[in-house]
């Protein structure tokens, strides 16, 4: 075995550190992964943390990329064993040839190692205790120091990594000289004792470019300040409470009215989620753009809301930053696990526009469109993001704003258009045949326009009515509504393969950077695949043209019982059989090399199994 | 259909008050409840107060949960936009309407199943929020509309109309309003109309969470002997801390008091409150004082009545998030949108 030579490769490698959660690990990690880019190297980086606040295991890895592939690849190239807990766990996840950075102060039997593997100790410990007294100086540097080491191994300019550090702690004299400290003892001791650079290695490039590093939840929250929202209501819940922080910040720098300082936005923690909804269907109602972020056991809690919602025709926003399901599941490990759960929320028949961004930037394109599209529909929204783009950073494209956008707050009639001879308001008239009704805000007229809201069956002039005939009428204008919605909602994308081809892919939201990767991996092994990312419910009838053209087609998520297949088979009326789907649901994100390997073999399969054309 | 609009007439020789307005427009729809139903006492009450105090009836939200009393709403106010949400929920629902809208005035309607049941923690958290705005529970210690169930306001002891001894504590709404903080607590009955328009008119006055706990006989479910919110047990338990006046700050609107007896209140807006007491003792603007006395006649089987509690400094939910003056519902995207050069100084900071 000890033949296997080491890896060697240049920008294109994955590093995992394994830390004790609560060690102060993570900015150092974090540092490490944006000392790359300053490279001009993309990487995209992920936690892996556990559903507990203290001295459980913990992981960061971060994807060096040259090649700008943004999905987990799976495997580690350089482990950075710093958890002695997970140590045998650790040791085994390193590809062959590949490098374990370890804690050398007290030494190890040379069972604990493989042998096809390079083995780099630093004393760390050593190192620490005997520049620092503080234990939380002790602990807090040993981050810094095997930062420090990995430089020097990786061949990183140690340059870059001070001006981040410098950035970091800027005005902070004391903190940014002892962190540039630490790093030098780490380094300088790698130059002296180690064989440097390790076959990894960091080189300077220029594939980063104009793209920015941001996590998808901050990148949502900004898209609620540039779109307007005023009303924020929410309730903690991991993985969604730091999109509600970070609106509390953008708003706090962005919100602020310059002359009396008096904040032009209202944040509220409610109780619970069926407060945080209720605030924001209050605040809707009353013509302010709101919403609220959750995960899935909040949207369990408010879906009695979500049907009033639906039913009464009032706007509102949630944004969905989905986790492993059910129940409590796996609270911070990524899944696509709502989807029908969403899109059918609440008891009776209900329908709800669904959106679905692939990354920070378009979470803040579409966190901005959801409000116009709330206010246009007079309907619920939900933002679907995931663990994944949620709570990782990602490299994507500049955020982009045109100023000349104006707010589109749908059909709103105000006392002028009341008293415009001949008017006829009837909050639930299709006077244009589309569905969506007129509204008026509490208190525009004295004597036109207001209307009792309600849950209960009413007539088209919000009357309560129970007569079967009305009912159902209103029911159908509903569906209507949400008829209208498919051309306003973002369109799917669609990419062909270099060569015609019999076969398609579907795929959404987080799977969209594996999915890039695979279908190259797939051409490699001779397999061409149309693709189409969709991106809102309900469908475009492109998605049912797209199945139609194609012998079959596999739909890729990241749950257990292929939710999204199941919304298109039950929403397009297509035969189940045409729908391959192909189904990730460990709670890790999706990788380029699953998709791969579940398509190529289905591929493969073909190619010597002739298909039946209808399969009972 | 399944609804009764009320005929449109109106008397030309009615009383108009100062907009001009008359009784009939703080009207609504003719009310689809029991004939006798204490909560129709309250809608009319609540009329009152608003034609007194020369609301504009559009200028009001009136929001509500499920239940015979928060159907009320459709039945008042028929110029003002109502919003009956889901079964105990309304305190969110006015929280975020009146985030939106600062300028409007909130009227909030719910039964004792709907606060003090299933909206429990809601009513609590509004309360406790400062949230601006008149809370009214309607409380006749049943389910109505589900037909007779105990709620959780029913005394221990008290007897259902099937004859059921309740064995569960109740709960004091007003006792956990004082303990909450809110700002005004009052409670009331929905038969005396002479305390209770005042008190509303004083709760819609007053700047913060007010709230006011009406026991309103369920005349189909909750007015038989062995009930403690009958209309019988409430005139005879009731004792009345004091009677209250509202001064707008021009004429009175009622001038039925005795100089001497009567201790005024600073309100926030400058409108005072003239409290006639009956209990010499009495010091409205004392939170422990009135928490002591309402469980000292609790204990004695008495209904306390009248205004228990005021804060004339109240602050409410807008001044503690320290928001802007004008309705957030207005602003546009001039107001809200950072704009293009700011976001590029954002993208600058991520890379
Ligand atoms: C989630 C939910 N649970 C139960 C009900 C059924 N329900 C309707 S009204 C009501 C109780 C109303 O009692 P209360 O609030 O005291 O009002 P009242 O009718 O006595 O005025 C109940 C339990 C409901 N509408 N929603
Ligand atoms: S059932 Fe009771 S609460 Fe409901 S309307 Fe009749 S009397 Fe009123």
């Amino acid at each position: 075995m000890s033949v296997q030579s080491p890896i060697s490769s240049v920008n294109d490698f994955v590093v995992r550190f394994a830390n004790v959660n609560g060690s102060g690990s993570a900015s150092a990690n974090e540092l490490f992964a944006r000392s790359i880019l300053r490279h001009g190297v993309p990487v995209s980086p992920r936690n892996i943390f556990p559903s507990n606040i203290q001295g459980l295991p913990t992981w960061y890895e971060v994807r060096v990329t040259e090649a700008g592939h943004l999905g987990a690849r799976g495997g580690v190239d350089l482990m950075v064993a710093m958890n002695p807990q997970t140590w045998d766990k650790d040791v085994a996840s390193i590809e062959p040839g590949g490098y374990l950075f370890y804690d050398s102060t007290k030494p190890m039997p040379s069972s604990k190692f493989r042998t096809d593997i390079t083995v780099i100790g630093v004393p760390l410990t050593a190192i620490t205790n005997s520049t620092y007294t503080d234990p939380r100086q002790r602990q807090l540097f040993k981050n810094i120091i095997y930062l420090g080491a990995l430089c020097a191994l990786l061949d990183m300019d140690p340059k870059l990594v001070e001006q981040l550090i410098g950035e970091q702690y800027k005005g902070k004299e004391k903190l940014l000289s002892s962190n540039v400290h630490a790093l030098h003892l780490g380094r300088d001791w790698a130059l002296q004792n180690l064989k440097y650079p390790i076959g990894l290695r960091v080189k300077k490039s220029d594939k980063v470019g104009e793209r920015i590093f941001i996590e998808g939840n901050s990148a949502a929250a900004l898209g609620a300040v540039y779109g307007g929202a005023t009303v924020c209501a929410w309730y903690p819940i991991t993985p969604s409470s730091s999109v509600a922080e970070a609106f509390t910040s953008h708003c706090k720098k962005l919100r602020h009215d310059p002359e009396t300082g008096k904040a032009k936005y209202a944040i509220v923690q409610g109780e619970d989620e069926l407060a945080s909804i209720g605030i924001v269907i209050g605040a809707s109602w009353n013509g302010a753009r709101a919403f609220t972020a959750t995960s899935g056991p909040g949207i369990s809690l408010m879906t009695e809301f979500i049907g009033l919602s639906y039913f009464a025709e009032i706007p509102a926003v949630i944004m969905n930053i989905q986790r492993a399901g059910p129940s409590t599941g796996m609270p911070t490990r990524t899944q696509q696990c709502d989807i029908i759960a969403c899109a059918y929320a609440s008891h009776g028949d209900t329908k709800h526009v669904l959106l679905f961004p692939e990354d920070p930037a378009e979470a803040f394109e579409f966190a901005a469109q959801s409000f116009d599209l709330a206010d246009r529909l007079q309907t619920m929204i939900f933002l679907m993001l995931d663990l994944d783009i949620g709570m990782n950073h990602r490299l994507c494209r500049p955020l982009k704003w045109d100023d000349a956008r104006q707010y589109d707050r749908g059909k709103v009639m105000t006392a002028e258009m009341l008293d415009e001879p001949g008017r006829d308001f009837g909050r639930y008239l299709d006077v244009d045949g589309d569905g969506i009704p007129y509204r008026t805000y509490p208190g525009t007229h004295p004597t036109k326009g207001s209307f009792f809201t309600r849950g209960t069956s009413r007539d088209r002039y919000a009357r309560y009515s129970e007569e079967g005939a009305i009912y159902a009428d209103n029911m159908q204008r509903l569906v209507r509504k949400f008829e209208t919605a498919q051309d306003m909602v973002p369109r799917p994308l669609q990419a062909n393969a270099a060569k015609p081809t019999k076969y398609g892919v579907i795929y959404f939201g987080s799977t969209s950077p594996a999915m890039d990767e695979a279908i190259g991996l797939l051409e490699a092994r001779g397999h061409q695949l149309d693709r189409m990312r969709i991106r809102a419910f309900p469908f475009h009838s492109s998605v049912a043209s797209f199945i139609a053209d194609h012998d079959f087609v596999y739909v890729v998520e990241q749950n257990r019982d292929g939710q999204l297949r199941q919304l298109i088979v039950n929403e397009n009326g297509i035969d189940p059989v045409r729908l391959v789907p192909i189904l990730h649901y460990d709670g890790t994100p999706i990788t380029a090399r699953f998709i791969a390997n579940a398509i190529g073999d289905h591929q493969d399969h073909l190619k010597v199994t002739p298909l039946r054309k209808a399969v009972s | 259909m399944t609804y009764i609009a009320k005929p449109k007439f109106q008397h030309p020789g009615l009383p108009k008050n100062e907009l001009g307005y008359t009784h009939r427009d703080y009207e609504g729809k003719v009310s689809t409840l029991c004939a006798g139903c204490g909560h129709d006492s309250i809608t009319a009450s609540i009329i009152e107060a608003c034609y007194e105090l020369s609301i504009e009836p559009h200028r009001v939200a009136k929001i509500s949960g499920i239940g015979c009393s928060s159907k009320t709403p459709d039945y008042f106010l028929g110029n003002s936009h109502g919003f009956n949400s889901v079964h105990g929920r309304m305190p969110s629902v006015l929280t975020g309407a009146n985030l939106a809208n600062r300028d409007l005035i909130y009227l909030g309607v719910s039964g004792d199943g709907d606060s003090a049941s299933i909206g429990f923690g809601q009513f609590a958290h509004s309360i406790r929020r400062g949230v601006n705005m008149t809370y009214i529970v309607e409380n006749n210690g049943v389910y109505g509309l589900t037909k007779g169930q105990f709620s959780a306001t029913a005394d221990r002891g008290s007897k259902s109309k099937k004859g059921v001894i309740n064995t569960d504590n109740a709960i004091d709404l007003v006792a956990i309003a004082l303990q909450l903080g809110a700002s005004f607590v009052a409670r009331s009955f929905s038969g005396d109309k002479s305390q209770l328009v005042p008190l509303i008119a004083a709760a819609i006055r007053h700047k913060g969470a007010a709230f006011i706990d009406v026991i309103s006989p369920c005349i189909a479910f909750n007015n038989h002997a062995g009930s403690t919110k009958s209309f019988d047990y409430v005139r005879e338990h009731n004792d009345a801390v004091n009677r209250l006046d509202v001064l707008t700050g021009r004429d009175p609107i009622t001038v039925e008091y005795a100089p001497g007896t009567v201790q005024v209140v600073e309100q926030h807006d400058g409108t005072r409150l003239a409290l006639r007491k009956i209990d010499a003792d009495y010091d409205a603007n004392d939170r422990l004082a009135a928490m002591t006395f309402l469980q000292k006649h609790a204990a004695k089987g008495q209904v306390v009545t009248g205004l228990l509690y005021v804060d004339p400094d109240a602050e409410d939910l807008h001044a503690h998030l320290d928001t802007v003056e004008t309705p957030l519902n207005t602003l546009e995207a001039k107001d809200l949108c950072p704009g293009s050069a700011a976001l590029e100084k954002i993208n600058a900071s991520l890379r």
